[in-house]
């Protein structure tokens, strides 16, 4: 670093190109949403900068507001529910014997060498009425119809007359299961890389002392994830709060969430201001939800110095 | 000193028993082959080898961490056999010292006895003592990375004997430390547990710590262990090459067995010719002869008949103040180390590079090595 600095003309050889890079297709796009945000829409495709705050004040509409609340609601569940299953699953690899562990992870992130689109659609496939879920269930059905004849109550259809197939698909559960799905990757490979780093004396400390194993995971191991964990929050609660194939193609009608609304300002209604005005309240979230990280980081920033 | 007897007499019942335990990871590597010991009551016991013997695994099958693959380990006469870690009355001092970085000094001290259900007062009473034990008096409020390396090995000492543990384990425990600190922590740690008078295990590579601090040391090579013995035991009267060499510093030279007569023995040496040593059982053929650097003499003139004397040249020496390390060569150019304590006060040297002296030493200070 230090010699960088003697050597400006390197520094800049090496830095330039992809600072314009940034600064053309990155920043001045942005820029550029950002202004269309403060404009109107005059005809199909005319828009006039009149720095108007008609758009933001639009937003505010309790109809958009209460699609903001609800993207906000999944996201959340959807995190809380990632970290639930990823945790353990991270857990799990991280105890793994070495020579599995590379498998362990291929198979973690094996669904991001496919299509997000074919992934949704193999999703599609298992929750519909007629999918395999409900043919699971089904069977299951059938078999405890069968044994119930056998025990001889077959006639009081103790297990309802027809076999209701679980509504599976274009609900809110729908959603959920699907960012969820989508999502657990995020989610399990910082905390991954968290307990990877852990010394595994700091648990065997804690069970030497006398703790069994659960208080062991709970006083030991989650306080010194901490960090990973943080991550893995952001890691997930940001991608997963800007989702719309998700909600478009597992959801019901109540069940969109904001980015639904921002892509269709920019196809079918074409109102780019309103949709610009949109996408940056969405960023400013998650600028929100990155500060409340800074802010706990400090927390446990002494914590990981030790 | 005291001898294998130990603290805990001869006639004391072990604390810990090791038999024939074994340890095979991965089918492949053994990593502790078919050991058995006996810890006794109050000792402070020694575990010590070259890296890589098993000292760690031996001392971990103790602690409930690894499972032997053969053999069991007993505590008062009762099998450990699928006790877990936190069943055992044993406590662990780790290398790394794992004090938990998100925990004060006082709740790292006070977290085993949260677990048992200790209550407040008694809790607060003994991790106060037990802080005060290790000098850490006052730095209950800590936050661990606010501590030295040597107070968070305190840390560590405290968390473990504030559980008043049957026996206490501790790996390498002095190895992250600089020598001062060192040396003043192994005088601690002796002190430490004739006041607590819990029975230590510690685990080191270090020969001159094992012998300045344990009551009993056992040598381990491979994963076996080939010697249980005092500290002066061990360093008069090593069993094998093995020990003698990693136990100080000896000169060894290999001779072959071609007499006995009543209590003398004598043995063909390259370089020494035919020496006469006190008998040794089961001294027969090829047989090592070693001895000590301090047992040496040097002398201008021959000194005579009864001690075991060759002539060489000082092709080194060595000056460390208190004493001087002297290397003569023989006509075979086998180089030999005698120890000098330097007694008068001089600065020139009575002993010069180049000199031709007679190197002798005491049949009696000779070693007879059969292992
Ligand atoms: N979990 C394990 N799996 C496989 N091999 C192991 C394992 N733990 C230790 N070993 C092997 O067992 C042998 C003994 O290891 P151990 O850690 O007990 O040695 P040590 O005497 O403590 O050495 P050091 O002084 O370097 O700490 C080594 O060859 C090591 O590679
Ligand atoms: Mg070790």
């Amino acid at each position: 670093m230090e010699s960088w600095r003697r050597n400006p003309l390197v520094f800049w050889v090496i830095n330039l190109p992809p600072s314009l890079w940034l600064l053309f297709f990155f920043l001045i796009p942005l820029g550029l949403i950002w202004i269309f945000s403060f404009g109107e829409k005059r005809g199909v495709v005319d828009i006039e900068i009149t720095w108007t705050l008609a758009n933001y004040l639009r937003a505010m509409d309790p109809l958009y507001l209460q699609i903001f609340a609800k993207s906000l609601w999944f996201t959340a569940i959807t995190t809380l529910l990632c970290l639930a299953v990823g945790f353990p699953i991270a857990f799990g690899i991280s105890f793994a014997p070495a020579k599995w562990k590379p498998w362990l992870l291929l198979a973690i992130i094996l669904p991001f060498w496919t299509n997000l689109l074919i992934r949704t659609y193999a999703l599609i496939a298992v929750l519909r009425t007629r999918g395999y879920v409900n043919f699971t269930l089904e069977w299951f059905w059938d078999q405890g119809n069968w044994l119930l004849a056998l025990l001889g109550l077959g006639q009081y259809q103790l297990l309802g007359a027809q076999f209701e197939a679980l509504p599976l698909l274009y609900n809110n559960f729908a959603v959920v299961f699907g960012l969820v799905y989508v999502h657990l990757p995020f989610t399990v490979l910082p905390l991954y890389a968290a307990l990877e780093r852990m010394d595994s004396s700091y648990i065997e400390a804690s069970l030497d002392l006398g703790a069994g194993q659960f208080r062991t995971f709970f006083t030991v191991v989650v306080p010194l994830a901490k960090a990973g964990i943080i991550s893995a929050v952001i890691i997930t609660f940001i991608p997963a709060l800007g989702s719309f194939l998700t909600p478009d193609l597992l959801g019901g009608t109540d069940s969109q969430m904001i980015a639904n609304v921002i892509e269709r300002q920019f196809k079918s209604a074409n109102d780019w201001p309103f949709g610009a005005a949109l996408s940056f309240i969405l960023m400013y979230a998650t600028f929100f939800a990155l500060a409340l990280r800074a802010l706990l980081a400090r927390g446990s920033s002494s914590m990981e110095a030790a | 000193m005291t001898e294998s007897a130990g603290i805990g007499g001869a006639g004391g019942k072990p604390i810990i028993s090791i038999r024939e335990v074994s340890k095979i990871f991965g089918g492949a590597v053994t990593a502790v082959d078919d050991v058995s010991l006996d810890i006794h009551e109050g000792e402070f016991f020694a575990l010590l080898g070259p890296s890589g013997c098993g000292k760690t695994t031996l001392l971990r099958m103790l602690a409930g961490f690894e499972i032997p693959s053969l053999g069991q380990v007993l505590l008062d006469g009762q099998s450990l056999d699928g006790v877990p870690p936190n069943k055992r009355p044993i406590n662990m001092v780790f290398q790394s010292y794992a004090v938990f970085p998100h925990m004060s000094v006082f709740d790292n001290v006070a977290y085993g006895l949260k677990i048992t259900g200790v209550d407040k007062a008694e809790t607060m009473a003994r991790v106060d003592e037990a802080l005060e034990l290790v000098k850490l008096g006052g730095f209950g409020g800590r936050r661990p990375d606010q501590l030295s390396g040597g107070q968070r090995q305190r840390v560590a000492l405290a968390r473990a004997l504030v559980k008043r543990p049957r026996v206490l384990l501790l790996d390498e425990p002095l190895s992250a430390l600089d020598a001062k600190l060192r040396e003043a922590m192994q005088l601690e740690l002796v002190r430490l547990r004739e006041t607590v008078g819990i029975t230590f295990v510690i685990v080191t590579h270090d020969q001159a710590e094992a012998l300045s601090m344990a009551n009993r040391i056992a040598v381990m090579e491979s994963g076996k262990v080939r010697q249980v013995a005092g500290p002066a035991e061990l360093y008069e009267y090593p069993n094998c090459r093995f020990v003698a060499d990693f136990i100080g510093k000896m000169n060894l030279f290999e001779g072959r067995v071609t007499g006995l007569a009543g209590n003398q023995i004598t043995v063909q040496v390259e370089g020494l010719g035919e020496v006469t040593l006190p008998a040794v059982e089961q001294a027969e053929g090829e047989v090592g002869i070693a001895v000590r650097p301090e047992k040496l003499r040097l002398d201008r003139e021959d000194p005579g008949a009864g001690r075991i004397a060759f002539r060489g040249r000082v092709s080194e020496v060595a000056y460390y103040g208190d004493t001087s390390n002297i290397f003569i060569t023989d006509a075979a150019g086998r180089a030999v180390s005698a120890n000098i304590q330097n007694e008068a006060r001089r600065t020139d040297s009575h002993v010069a590079v180049g000199d031709d002296l007679w190197c002798s030493w005491d049949p009696q200070d000779t070693l007879v090595l059969t292992g």
